[in-house]
């Protein structure tokens, strides 16, 4: 298996929310959190695009490279998680992070900074799988339930894919077949090795 | 003053190298593949413990439930 990876399909998201509802009620967000939210690219303008985002579960991820109690850890799948117990809730990962995916709840009396909370790619965190605990501080663990993240299998048009990145890349290649654009963008190369359409 | 070099780049280039991001800050996270033991939330249709059942299972999951280009009639 290759690593778990996310990636929202521009020419499908129509900005309709159902990702960050489903993430939300999936695992209880508090108020005032946002695990997931729907980026509008020129908004209002003719030709405008959407996409979802949340934590990527980067590679070579910034948040933990930067936290000084060294709170985050990787699954063998890439998921990018962390430990509530020793995060401190400083916000140096929110700093790090190019997605803006940290989020800190309010908390207390006069609304202090909680500590993190992001998206686990439904994949809980280190408590026991499947228990109370886990559920309370990092929601439900689909992934050991053998399912993909609920934004992901809630998203009406399929824009927002979660997966194995192998597989999730091979569904994108197939749109862009269907397509017959989308290989001329930048990075495509790269991406899929060849720069040619449909290759 | 060829080992003095030497040990010195070593020493320089130690600065540049990163740290490898693993499970260095928590180690007690079971695998995914372990399962929940919660039979009711649980996907029937794999064996918990098993990579492989887990990762096949996952990896249909996406393609029938994601890849509505496999699905539709031709």
């Amino acid at each position: 298996m290759a690593r778990m990876k996310f990636i929202c399909d521009a020419e499908r998201c129509i900005e309709c929310n159902g990702c960050v509802t489903a993430c939300k009620n999936e695992h209880e967000v508090p108020w005032g959190v946002n695990r997931r939210r729907v980026v509008t690219l020129n908004d209002g303008v003719p030709g405008e695009k959407s996409i979802s985002v949340a934590c990527m579960h980067c590679s070579d991820a910034p948040c933990m490279a930067v936290c000084p109690v060294n709170c985050f850890y990787k699954t063998d799948e890439g998921v990018v998680l962390h430990d509530k117990d020793i995060c401190i809730g400083c916000g140096y990962c929110s700093y790090a992070c190019p997605f803006g995916a940290p989020q800190f709840p309010s908390s207390g009396t006069f609304g202090l900074r909680g500590k993190m909370d992001k998206c686990t790619f439904c994949a809980g965190g280190p408590e026991e799988h499947g228990s109370q605990a886990e559920f309370e501080k990092y929601g439900r663990n689909r992934l050991a339930e053998g399912k993909l993240p609920a934004c992901a299998e809630m998203c009406s048009t399929k824009a927002l894919l979660a997966g194995d990145g192998d597989v999730v890349a091979d569904i994108l290649r197939g749109r862009v077949v269907q397509r017959g654009k989308g290989a001329e963008v930048w990075g495509w190369g790269t991406a899929y090795g060849n720069q040619a359409k449909g290759a | 003053m060829k080992a003095a070099i030497i040990l010195s780049s070593l020493f320089l280039l130690a600065a540049c190298g990163e740290t490898r991001q693993d499970k260095a800050g928590v180690g007690s996270d079971k695998p995914a593949v372990t399962g929940t033991g919660v039979a009711v939330y649980t996907d029937p249709g794999w064996t918990a413990g098993d990579q492989a059942s887990w990762a096949n299972h996952l990896k249909a999951r996406a393609t029938y439930g994601q890849n509505d280009h496999a699905r539709a009639p031709k």
